[in-house]
């Protein structure tokens, strides 16, 4: 049989092929279908109702209220309500109510196997790839197709290897390495086809850091963003009650297999920042240093995982921040945030100065907490569109947790290498 | 074929500014009135149904929200001729019966012209003035050939349309 990419392996199961050839348009059957309160029942149930045809499979879709929670007005408390009206009455199984980003929430409550083909409401579905499952974006109405349905068709696409090898220098993240590359390639540049990240610096990465590589293959216009499964992910994966049955080592790619491959050295990266209004805007955070900030975010699910707030509490770990700043701290699951109380790092983070909000996409998506007026913000976050966060008139500066609580402190935006020597 | 007028946009147009967050809450004629303003706040008032968007590359980057396709199909969009697309607004136009033309030289179709969309050819002819169509085309530029799946689904109204016949079938 001809060699295989990851992504055409995971696509040929899907299809109950052998294999599939780049470029082949295939129909798949779903695994597992997520959506969320903005995407999902307010958009499904009328489109449902319309058809009056049911749901294929209950047991393989999974709902998450994280968007407009905490309701915030009426429209956000109308809209929470018909996606809670709508899965009692569906009887989902699989409901995830303010407790957390989907995308941090799918594998915490033990969703996501590798293997699987999955769909999701959501643009930062590719998320799902960290664990060696081809997951990848929909909208509504093509999410109704898969509810009615159970499947999907899709293109096989071309693969292209981020290679890096070396290992990320102390106070610099899997965040920086994406920004580099949207940087490198531009906010398209990916074009839908499978990104797999490989060598020893991806190896070297937790399970939520490589979840944040494959979340902002999104940000490059990847389809899928995915990392073969290793030993992390079969100890992450064991951690929230999952045994992985299958065969670990046929879920990568051939040595052979038709792939480009792009490498990259993480031991000379430095911490990268995007500035407005572009995730493709980005420089090293040297050039930008000095600039103002008003707001530092900490947030969303590319953004404020425990390890995201591990790091940031490194930084800000007896200090206070800058009088003229406000630090933002939007955990990304409940489960993130009861184990960072435990490690005593919330209490790092309230102490240094920082407001802690909900566990929900809050202003990333400008839903809630929505920030207005004219500032500089810099933030943890995967998207600084112009008005993204709420506000039009707000520059938006993109970096990893540990340069947000950096520049928190000194009210510009700073190196965080600078502040972690000094902390040694 | 239909003649469309053009109105163009650069590169990178995202959904967030397609589709605000802050508007996401509204129905979709409502937020149809905010697409686009904080990039081209003139836009959504000035176009009519029949028209034709025609952008630089990456056009819909951003968000799985279909409702950045929704706001143009409410306008009265037909379609929008790029060099380049984001994958997942490919798929959410035809879903929703938007024609996504993925045309490389889109930017030489100028802002004040009329185009036509010959799908089966995979061409865009473009012209200088209504009336010259569709006798004397300016240019005639190559697309890419899109899966006659794609152009049915498209031309049937979108998924919803097919789905609503398939299950309304005996």
């Amino acid at each position: 049989m001809a060699a295989q990419t990851l992504a055409q392996k995971l696509i040929a199961r899907a299809c109950h092929r052998d294999a599939v050839a780049v470029g082949e348009i295939v129909t798949c059957d779903v695994d597992l279908a997520m959506f969320h309160d903005s995407s999902g029942p307010r958009r499904l149930k009328p489109m449902l109702d319309k058809l009056g045809a049911r749901i294929w499979n209950k047991s393989k879709v999974v709902l998450v209220m994280d968007h407009y929670v905490p309701e915030e007005d009426d429209d956000s408390r109308r809209i929470l309500k018909i996606a809670r009206d709508w899965a009692r009455e569906q009887q989902l199984p699989h409901v995830y109510d303010s407790i957390g980003i989907c995308h941090v929430v799918l594998p915490q409550k033990g969703h996501l196997r590798p293997g699987m083909f999955c769909v999701g409401g959501d643009s930062h579905s590719p998320t799902g790839g960290a664990f060696g499952a081809y997951m990848f974006g929909i909208g509504s109405t093509e999410m109704l197709g898969v509810v009615v349905t159970g499947k999907i068709w899709i293109k096989t696409p071309q693969t292209i290897a981020m290679h890096w090898s070396g290992r990320l220098a102390e106070g610099v993240t899997a965040k920086d390495m994406m920004l580099h590359m949207t940087g490198l390639y531009g906010s398209n540049g990916a074009n839908y086809s499978a990104i797999e990240y490989t060598g020893t610096a991806v190896a070297a990465l937790s399970m939520q850091e490589r979840m944040t590589l494959s979340n902002m293959s999104a940000e490059l216009g990847a389809q899928a963003g995915l990392i073969a499964p290793d030993e992390t992910t079969r100890e992450y994966l064991h951690s929230m009650g999952v045994e992985v049955d299958t065969d670990m080592d046929y879920w990568r790619t051939d040595d052979d297999a038709d792939c480009e491959i792009r490498r990259f050295d993480a031991s000379a990266l430095s911490p990268m920042v995007a500035a407005p209004h572009s995730p493709a805007n980005v420089h090293p955070v040297e050039d930008l240093r000095g600039t103002p900030v008003q707001i530092a975010y900490i947030g969303a699910c590319t953004g404020a995982k425990l390890d995201d707030l591990r790091a940031a509490a490194e930084v800000l770990k007896g200090r206070r921040i800058d009088p003229g700043v406000r630090l933002m701290v939007a955990p990304a699951t409940l489960r993130d945030q009861q184990d960072a109380q435990q490690e005593g790092i919330m209490d790092t983070l309230v102490n240094a100065g920082a407001q802690v909000f909900a566990t929900s996409c809050g202003a990333c998506s400008g839903y809630g907490n929505a920030l207005a007026g004219a500032s500089n913000v810099i933030s943890s976050t995967a998207r600084n569109f112009k008005g993204r966060m709420g506000s039009a008139d707000t520059n938006v500066y993109l970096a990893s947790p540990y340069t947000v609580a950096a520049s928190a402190v000194l009210g510009h935006i700073a190196d965080p290498r600078d502040i972690l020597a000094e902390a040694r | 074929m239909a003649i469309h007028r053009v109105w163009r946009v650069g590169e990178n147009v995202d959904t967030d500014a397609l589709a605000p967050g802050a508007y996401m809450k509204l129905s979709i004629a409502d937020m149809a009135q905010h697409c686009l303003e904080a990039r081209y706040p003139a836009l959504a008032a000035s176009l009519r149904p029949g028209d034709v968007i025609v952008a630089g590359p990456g056009f819909g980057i951003g968000s799985s929200r279909e409702q950045a396709v929704g706001v143009l199909v409410q306008l009265g969009v037909k379609a929008v001729i790029a060099p380049s697309f984001s994958g997942l607004y490919f798929r959410n136009a035809f879903n929703l019966g938007l024609l996504a033309i993925v045309c490389p030289d889109a930017e030489k179709i100028p802002e004040d012209g009329f185009v036509e969309i010959d799908t089966e050819r995979a061409v865009v002819r473009v012209y200088a003035a209504q009336a010259d169509a569709p006798a004397h085309p300016m240019q005639e530029l190559d697309c890419e050939k899109l899966p006659s799946f794609l152009v049915q689904m498209a031309a049937e109204g979108g998924l919803l349309a097919q789905l609503q016949r398939k299950y309304a079938a005996p």
